[in-house]
């Protein structure tokens, strides 16, 4: 006999439940569009707007909004979120030591995982571009992005295996450096470089990224334009500079946004590979160890708000991008 | 840190699963008919000739579930839900158990949100503390009280009891203060289990006169453990002040009477930093004293198994660490003695274990809670394999391997001081971080008055 609590216990039950409710809210949706077909007459924008925005609104609301003011609130109060005490988190947040080396971590990492990451894979995306094998080429370096950063950590752990001189090297890294005859290498041991070399997991995986983007801007340039300026006899350097970049300026933007606000909010990678000890600590890993392992609400909520103000700005430069460039194509 | 233990113990189970599935089969085959058929007449049940006379007193229901959440994982947690068989058919309440690797967190969420579970299992008695005053947590039954006074010892009580009310009953156990070492190695080499610290000492140097080389060392470490790094040297530490300062001056220490970084504590770290930061003494197969930082706690003892070194101080659980085929036995690769305290007389025990706590007083909830506190709870749980308990009422021939066994005698004798986990009674700030992140920069270079200073100052007020 099937009860209630067959389907909310067992792993099967919960998956019957889930797909069912998948399809019920799909006919209300259907139905609704429906319903909003047959309104006739001005107020039918309205209605539109309400029937289709309204859902995603709500879910905003629930999920994005009303957090986000909460934490706010929270920041401002004590550990158990009881009483208030104004700025005393973000004094703390600001003064210290652990804190502030997370910043300045956090700043090595957003200096330069959109920057090389980027970089890295507009390059590759040129030098592959119409080649015989582009399509292995850029299956190669693709593959990293569909690792998970826990997944990559632990593999790259594995690379960075450090053991002593007189032992054998397990790791790949130091069994290259020993062969070669220098002594092994403390990579995830000695700040400040252990943080360059988590920093160089993330943009293993983000060059990947970068690279398929940029690689299908590269390929929507007119091809007339890049003919007009083989005939007027442009070097490489000059087609880059004053061609490619210009023409992919829009989806150069994107990617070295998204992937800015990524590593702000890094955390995974340092957590795994180091437990964010060594001087490798983070932003996030600092907001979740605070909010839930010490269950200090207070720190944790201004960790979390500070963290949400750094990537403002990059937002709505992200979005002026976007307005811009539509200006551009409508004039 | 418990958490780290739980996996370890999961894999123990998972050598044993086999043997158990094979006893078992004797006796559960009617799971889904109990509940319909027999509500009323209890006496026996019909027809898996399971004697249900032992659970009367719990009274029958018909249909209800209770949660519990732990942070007990895969194996393990399939023996957990083992062992509630015979109360779920006698008593007709079904135990749903929930393990999650999140535990601490996910506890705190839960209950929060208005979502708790019936019963959870607090690895840290620091967080039932936080739950209780946070107004969660319920006091316990007195059926529950009634149990732990009959099968524990005061101090596993006290874990338990918040402000001098009872809230938790203990539930499994293990022991830390646990020495590996290879009986084979020794008895090839003529070396002695030591009685006291200082024969530890000899032992260790006359091993590194003998064998030491720049591969082979007398000891072997790790404390890697992701984003718990650290925590398999702040049991070092404990072991050491509780052997140096006695149960006194460790009950001060963990409550902050004396600071972090009083002389007691310092001495204590020196002595354990006279092994851990000697690079003649450390890290057997590995590297330096530095290598310990990034060597992984479940790795950490494996060089004993290639003659690499031949101590490693670890908890019983670390008997899952093994790999397959070795033979953990008092005669063979590898085994473990209990660390020497500093005469032969005194041998403190740090111990470690969860608690069981209710977030509301459903008859059923209740029910659950006094079967696990109970004496016949720990007997079922322990012969299903892979855990101890610390319940007087066990009997040590269940223990499903040799070390399981051992373990259960020391809990047993009334005359060791035993001590729970300090890191785990802390306030998770210093318990959970600053102690964890002190002991990995004091391993990684940092000197001890530092550290200690630096931890003290992470104390919360108040």
């Amino acid at each position: 006999m099937i009860t209630v609590d067959f389907f909310l216990y067992s792993k099967f039950g919960q998956m019957i439940l889930a797909v069912v409710a998948f399809l019920v809210v799909v006919a209300v949706l259907l139905l609704l569009a429906r319903v909003a077909d047959r309104i006739a007459g001005r107020s039918r924008t309205w209605w539109m707007v309400l029937l289709f925005g309204g859902p995603a609104l709500a879910l905003l609301g629930v999920g994005l909004i009303y957090p986000a003011i909460r934490t706010t609130l929270m920041s401002f109060m004590d550990r158990s979120s009881d009483e208030w005490v104004g700025l005393a988190n973000y004094e703390w947040v600001f003064t210290n030591p652990d804190s502030l080396q997370s910043f300045i971590n956090t700043f090595f990492w957003v200096a330069l995982v959109p920057t090389v990451a980027t970089g890295v894979g507009l390059l590759y995306a040129i030098i592959i571009d119409q080649s015989r094998f582009e399509k292995v080429a850029k299956t190669l370096l693709f593959l990293p992005m569909a690792i998970s950063f826990v997944g990559a950590g632990i593999i790259w752990k594995f690379v960075y295996e450090y053991r002593g001189a007189a032992q054998e090297q397990i790791g790949l890294l130091n069994a290259i450096i020993t062969t070669l005859g220098f002594e092994p290498v403390r990579f995830l041991q000695d700040a400040p470089w252990n943080t360059f070399f988590l920093i160089a997991v993330m943009i293993w995986i983000q060059a990947g990224f970068a690279m398929v983007l940029l690689s299908a801007a590269i390929k929507a340039i007119p091809a007339d334009i890049v003919e007009a300026a083989r005939l007027d006899g442009v070097g490489a350097w000059q087609m880059f500079r004053n061609i490619t970049v210009p023409s992919i300026r829009p989806t150069l933007v994107v990617v070295v946004t998204t992937i800015t606000i990524a590593t702000l909010k890094i955390f995974d990678i340092p957590r795994t590979m180091t437990g964010a000890r060594f001087d490798t600590q983070v932003l996030a890993n600092m907001m979740y160890d605070q909010s839930f392992t010490f269950g200090n609400a207070g720190t944790g909520s201004a960790l979390a708000v500070v963290i949400f103000v750094l990537v403002i700005p990059i937002v709505v430069f992200n979005i002026r991008q976007m307005i811009k460039n539509r200006e551009v194509r409508g004039a | 840190m418990a958490r780290t233990g739980r996996r370890g113990v999961a894999v123990a189970g998972g050598t044993l699963a086999l043997a158990l599935t094979l006893a078992a089969c004797g006796g559960a085959d009617d799971l889904g008919g109990g509940g319909g058929g027999g509500g009323n007449d209890g006496e026996t049940s019909a027809g898996g000739g399971t004697d249900c006379a032992a659970f009367e007193e719990y009274g029958t229901f018909e249909g209800e579930s209770v949660t519990l959440f732990t942070s007990i994982r895969e194996v393990e947690a399939d023996q957990m839900q083992d062992s509630f068989e015979e109360f779920t058919e006698c008593t007709g309440i079904e135990v749903v158990h929930n393990g999650s690797g999140e535990f601490e967190q996910q506890v705190v969420v839960q209950a929060e949100g208005g979502n708790a579970p019936d019963l959870a299992a607090f690895p840290q008695p620091g967080l039932l503390q936080r739950m209780v005053r946070d107004g969660y947590v319920l006091a316990a039954p007195d059926a529950v009280e009634a149990n732990v006074d009959e099968g524990w010892t005061e101090d596993w009580k006290s874990y338990g009891t918040v402000d001098g009310e009872f809230y938790a009953s203990p539930m499994l156990s293990s022991v830390k203060s646990f020495v590996w070492y290879s009986p084979t190695a020794f008895e090839e080499n003529g070396y002695e289990v030591p009685e006291t610290w200082d024969e530890l000492m000899t032992l260790t140097e006359q091993i590194a006169a003998d064998q030491g080389s720049e591969t082979v060392k007398p000891w072997c470490a790790g404390i890697e453990s992701g984003g718990a790094t650290g925590w398999p040297a702040t049991d070092w530490i404990e072991d050491l002040v509780l052997r140096t300062g006695g149960g006194d001056v460790y009950d001060q220490w963990v409550t902050h009477e004396i600071p972090f970084n009083a002389p007691e504590v310092t001495e204590a770290v020196d002595l354990a930093g006279a092994i851990l930061k000697d690079d003649n003494y450390v890290n057997g197969g590995i590297g330096d004293s530095r290598s310990i930082a990034t060597t992984s706690f479940n790795d950490g003892g494996l060089p004993i198994l290639d003659g690499e070194c031949f101590l490693h101080r670890q908890a019983s659980f670390y008997e899952a660490q093994w790999p397959e085929g070795t033979d953990v036995s008092p005669e063979g690769e590898a085994f473990a003695f209990p660390l020497p305290g500093m005469t032969a007389d005194d041998r403190p025990l740090l111990v470690a274990g969860e608690f069981v706590g209710a977030f509301n007083d459903r008859e059923a909830t209740q029910a659950v809670q006094t079967f696990m506190s109970s004496a016949e709870w720990a007997n079922t749980r322990v012969e299903i394999g892979g855990v101890t308990s610390a319940n007087l009422g066990v009997d040590p021939e269940l223990a499903t391997s040799d070390v399981l066994r051992q373990a259960i005698e020391l809990f047993q004798d009334e005359s060791a001081t035993v001590r729970f986990d300090g890191s785990d009674l802390m306030p998770s700030e210093v318990g959970a971080g600053a102690f964890w992140t002190g002991m990995v920069d004091w391993i990684n270079g940092a000197d001890t008055d530092t550290v200690l200073t630096q931890i003290d100052a992470a104390w919360p007020a108040g």
